[in-house]
């Protein structure tokens, strides 16, 4: 009798064998990589805006404080983007015929907002609050990084839900002093975990709610 | 049966691909949304509508008038609180042009924005505290009014911190406690 199988059987089969698992993990492995790659998650990727607005300008060389345009950050779940009228305080003024602020003053003419493009934006079942995040020692820079030096925004945190996790649960390693919230040079000191672990003491931050599920989500 | 489990394999495989709950059917702060004339999901107040709790009655604290003349006393006592959050407040909002020390050389008037005038100005130390909040609130010249920006209250203490950047400016020795004349002299060397 012939045989059945050849002798080339052997290698398909342990092609099969070993390779078909090695290739459902490597399958595994480039979703998971993608899942986290600045290419799906936006991070460090420069959006475009109507109007080509520079933090680094306006926070770095200027000097104008966060909270002069996003008013609501400390009493609010939104920071609130600044109404056209905040832009026109200045640049009724300044730059007043620049050609890259015609969408400004179309905006003021017209009554209808500028559209701006989404930098952040957190999936719909997330309940974020700013004004509880700053006002218990969370810096913008803590999450948004440094915006001071950015010519163009861009995301620098995918916001996963491990990272929000990471904090939540340590939230002594990156609380801040009340008065420097806003402050973009700040640089993190070296007892940051004694001085964390003061600060969650007297900015009276409940460690055992933060991970409970209805925190976020709810 | 096939059909049937074909459809139930398909129905499962795509509802891990529906971003429902992602993006929820309900409208943002300050979201686009065309079914309004202005193109946004946020709607300003029709006009004479008084939101529960904003009645505003009291017009020495919301206008910084009474019977139409400009106030000269706060609305409330003056705390050491009020005019640290003041401080903050105009280092915020009025610093940009009137400068930290309201001089009015602010950095936005170092880049060609005209000068405002100096909050030292004998015109400025004599005018009533109600003329500072009529200014905040409704703007005068070329400054834009800051009343959708800085609360009513916000708006006191920031007076109350302008009144001290004005004493600061018009001081002498004398009004220094005597334990500390001594450490600004020796400092002044």
């Amino acid at each position: 009798m012939a045989q059945l199988f050849k002798k080339r059987a052997n290698v398909i089969a342990r092609l099969i064998i070993f390779g078909g698992p090695a290739l459902f993990l490597a399958i595994c492995a480039i979703i998971y990589g993608f899942g986290r790659s600045d290419f799906w998650t936006r991070v460090d990727n420069p959006l475009n805006q109507p109007v080509p607005f520079s933090h680094k300008h306006h926070v770095d060389g200027l000097g104008i404080d966060c909270r002069y345009c996003h008013t609501s950050v400390e009493q609010s779940s939104f920071a609130g983007l600044p109404s056209t009228e905040t832009c026109m305080t200045c640049h009724s003024q300044i730059w007043k015929d620049a050609p890259v602020l015609e969408p400004v003053r179309a905006s003021f003419q017209t009554g209808r907002p500028i559209q701006w493009t989404r930098v952040y934006d957190l999936p719909d079942y997330v309940y974020f609050d700013h004004s509880i995040h700053v006002n218990k020692g969370v810096s913008c820079a803590t999450c948004h990084g440094r915006v001071d030096e950015m010519p163009i925004t861009w995301k620098t945190q995918p916001l996963y839900m491990r990272w929000c996790l990471d904090c939540h649960r340590h939230p002594e390693e990156n609380l801040r002093p009340p008065q420097e919230v806003f402050d973009m040079q700040y640089q993190r000191p070296e007892n940051q975990s004694t001085l964390g672990r003061q600060l969650v003491l007297e900015n009276h931050v409940h460690q055992q709610g933060l991970t409970d599920c209805y925190t976020c989500h709810r | 049966m096939k059909l049937l489990v074909t459809a139930l394999v398909l129905s499962v495989i795509s509802t891990g691909c529906r971003k429902g709950m992602v993006n929820q059917q309900y409208l943002k702060p300050l979201a686009e949304e065309e079914f309004f004339k202005d193109g946004s999901a946020s709607r300003p107040i029709p006009p004479h509508t008084v939101a529960r709790s904003h009645l505003n009655e009291d017009a020495h604290f919301f206008e910084g008038k009474i019977d139409g003349r400009l106030v000269t006393t706060f609305p409330a006592p003056v705390t050491r609180e009020m005019i640290a959050h003041g401080r903050e407040g105009f280092d915020i909002y009025c610093a940009v042009c009137h400068g930290r020390t309201g001089a009015g050389d602010g950095m936005i008037v170092q880049r060609g924005f005209p000068p405002p005038p100096s909050l030292h100005e004998e015109r400025l130390r004599q005018a009533p505290v109600g003329h500072f909040f009529d200014v905040i609130t409704n703007g005068y010249g070329i400054m834009y009014p800051y009343a959708s920006r800085v609360t009513a209250a916000d708006r006191w203490a920031i007076i109350a911190y302008i009144r001290a950047l004005q004493l600061s400016q018009h001081s002498t020795l004398d009004d220094v406690e005597p334990a500390e004349r001594e450490h600004l002299q020796t400092a002044e060397k």
